[in-house]
């Protein structure tokens, strides 16, 4: 129990500089998609909803996990299309010409 | 934990899909890959869903498809708004995730007081602040920003000890909480006084300063997720929470930076104090003013042009007029480039999405670095619908509120044409000296309507 503490701190630390890092080299070209796109990844916290719902414990927790489902969900469809939308959009001069 | 091949291979699926979700990020660095990112994202996502609907301790499936399916319903038509309603929609999708995450602390914590341990109740407690004042201050920046709400800053005396004390009450709260986790009444405050507080911080804030807090809402976002991985004992939700913090973190910094706004003052919402320009700006001096044919001839001559667009122009939906214009001067081969401030528009990114959707070539669009260095070989600036981020006040004048903010130095071009509706200034209430300058000429009118006759001098005065 502890011992899984410590391992998930240390994974919340590493995530963190991993993420600063990566997210670092989005161009400001891509900021809007980034949002989106991190805004869809974070409604992963559907999982953590299923879980609750599924289980059927109480009746407030399964009422409050569908709600949570619905919206997290919104998030992962909404969030994934409007960021492919956005991409698609994306084109670089017909001359082919590379970067800047 | 150890249990069974099914749980085992549920943390296989768990770690493919953060793999993917960090593949996504990787992939996003680049126009040329950024479609691939979506799709590792995607696929990462459905592997973790199905992974976790084999897990044993579901024994009901009918309210979850219900909520899946209703969620998708809803995400559907979110997804397909339009590009110029994306940072009211960015903003809601902030409050949806911060409500699922609310939600889910309340019902863990229902389910497992007073059977708490101080760690896991100070997790709780960061999850269910964090995501309640996140969900109302989104749903306000989404009204302000589909102007539902008013979007004028609302500021009075001592606001920001008002806040300030109102989320100390909430901490105190939940310090009590973490010392008695099973004060179950004491609960329900730990999600009302931080949804109240959710409201107040966002009304100081005017539609100049949305980039950052957008931005802000969006780290807080993530972090009430990591948060809640700290609950539920997931590595999965820490990594993504994790992962969406700290881009949120990266792009509020850039944002403060831009607005040259210590990041502490981000920090504790101290934004939005419209200082009273010091000086008002008393040798007014005089404007040039010019039609859209004498500013198409000068820009007929011109062999670069340097287009700097800002929020005037997506309220004008000018974007597409924009494009034409792009057309109409490569086609003369005349050389135009974009010069796209970080906080022009409503979000970080806003102007770039609007022209890629009005299919000018990204590598067109330029950031203000590179912009700045190319001003002195420009013929003509022309600069649509933006205002401070173009005042050279903010490079000399110590007086001006907006002294130290990077700027496009768009005065360095030969000659600045301004697109603007009329001489009122900006959202800091400052003069910009750019309009008085020689080399300057206004051009008065709706952002769209004046490109538009600019782009049928330029096509159809071949005469010239």
């Amino acid at each position: 129990m502890s011992s899984e503490l410590w391992s998930n701190i240390y994974v919340l630390l590493l995530a963190g500089f991993l993420g600063f890092e990566v997210i670092r080299r989005v161009s400001p070209l891509l900021h809007t998609p980034l949002m989106s796109l991190t805004n869809a990844l974070d409604a992963i916290a559907v999982v953590g909803a299923i879980v609750i719902v599924g289980e059927g414990h109480t009746k407030l927790a399964t009422f409050l996990g569908t709600f949570a489902i619905i919206s997290a969900t919104s998030n992962v469809v909404g969030g994934f299309l409007i960021t492919d939308r956005m991409l698609r959009m994306f084109k670089s001069s017909p001359r082919g010409g590379g970067k800047k | 934990m150890e249990g069974t091949g099914t749980d085992v291979f549920i943390e296989f699926a768990y770690v493919i899909a953060v793999s993917l979700f960090i593949l996504s990020l990787r992939w996003l660095s680049s126009p040329t890959t950024a479609r691939r990112g979506v799709l590792a994202g995607e696929v990462g996502m459905l592997i973790a869903i199905l992974a976790t609907l084999l897990n044993h301790q579901i024994v009901t499936y009918h309210w979850i498809f219900v909520g899946l399916v209703v969620g998708a319903l809803i995400g559907i038509p979110l997804g397909l708004v339009q590009m110029t309603a994306v940072p009211q929609r960015t903003a809601l999708s902030h409050a949806f995730g911060a409500f699922a995450v609310t939600l889910i602390g309340t019902a863990e914590y229902y389910l497992r007081a007073p059977d708490i341990s101080a760690f896991v109740m100070s997790a709780l407690a960061i999850e269910v602040i964090l995501g309640s004042l996140t969900f109302t201050a989104s749903l306000m920046a989404a009204g302000k920003l589909q102007e539902v709400l008013p979007q004028r800053p609302i500021t009075y005396e001592g606001q920001n000890k008002v806040n300030l004390s109102i989320l100390g009450s909430a901490i105190l709260i939940a310090l009590i909480m973490v010392a008695h986790p099973g004060a179950t009444w004491l609960f329900p405050l730990l999600i009302l006084i931080p949804l109240a507080f959710g409201v107040l911080l966002i009304i100081p804030i005017g539609g100049a300063d949305m980039p950052t807090v957008i931005s802000l809402l969006n780290s807080y976002a993530g972090l009430s997720a990591a948060a809640m991985g700290f609950v539920v004992k997931s590595k999965l939700l820490i990594v993504a929470g994790a992962l969406d913090g700290s881009s949120g973190f990266i792009l509020s910094m850039i944002m403060s930076k831009a607005m040259n706004r210590s990041f502490t003052n981000v920090l504790f919402g101290a934004f939005g104090q419209v200082q009273e320009s010091a000086a008002k700006t008393e040798e007014v001096g005089t404007v040039r003013s010019a039609t859209p044919e004498e500013a198409a001839a000068i820009i007929e001559a011109a062999a670069t042009v340097m287009v700097v667009p800002g929020y005037g122009m997506a309220v004008a939906q000018a974007q597409h007029k924009v494009r034409e214009f792009y057309d109409a001067l490569t086609k003369k081969g005349i050389d135009v480039k974009f010069a796209i401030h970080p906080v022009a528009g409503r979000m970080p990114g806003h102007m770039n999405v609007l022209l890629a959707e009005a299919d000018v070539p990204y590598d067109r669009l330029i950031e203000m670095e590179d912009a700045n260095s190319e001003f002195p070989q420009v013929d003509v600036a022309l600069v649509i619908g933006a205002n401070d981020v173009t005042n050279p006040a903010a490079r000399h004048d110590k007086n001006s509120p907006i002294y130290g903010m990077p700027i496009l130095e768009v005065e360095k071009a030969r000659t600045v044409m301004v697109i603007k509706r009329g001489m009122s200034p900006g959202f800091a209430g400052i003069e910009n000296e750019l309009y008085y300058l020689d080399k300057t000429l206004m051009i008065f009118g709706d952002a769209k309507a004046v490109v538009g006759s600019l782009v049928r001098e330029l096509s159809g005065g071949q005469g010239h």
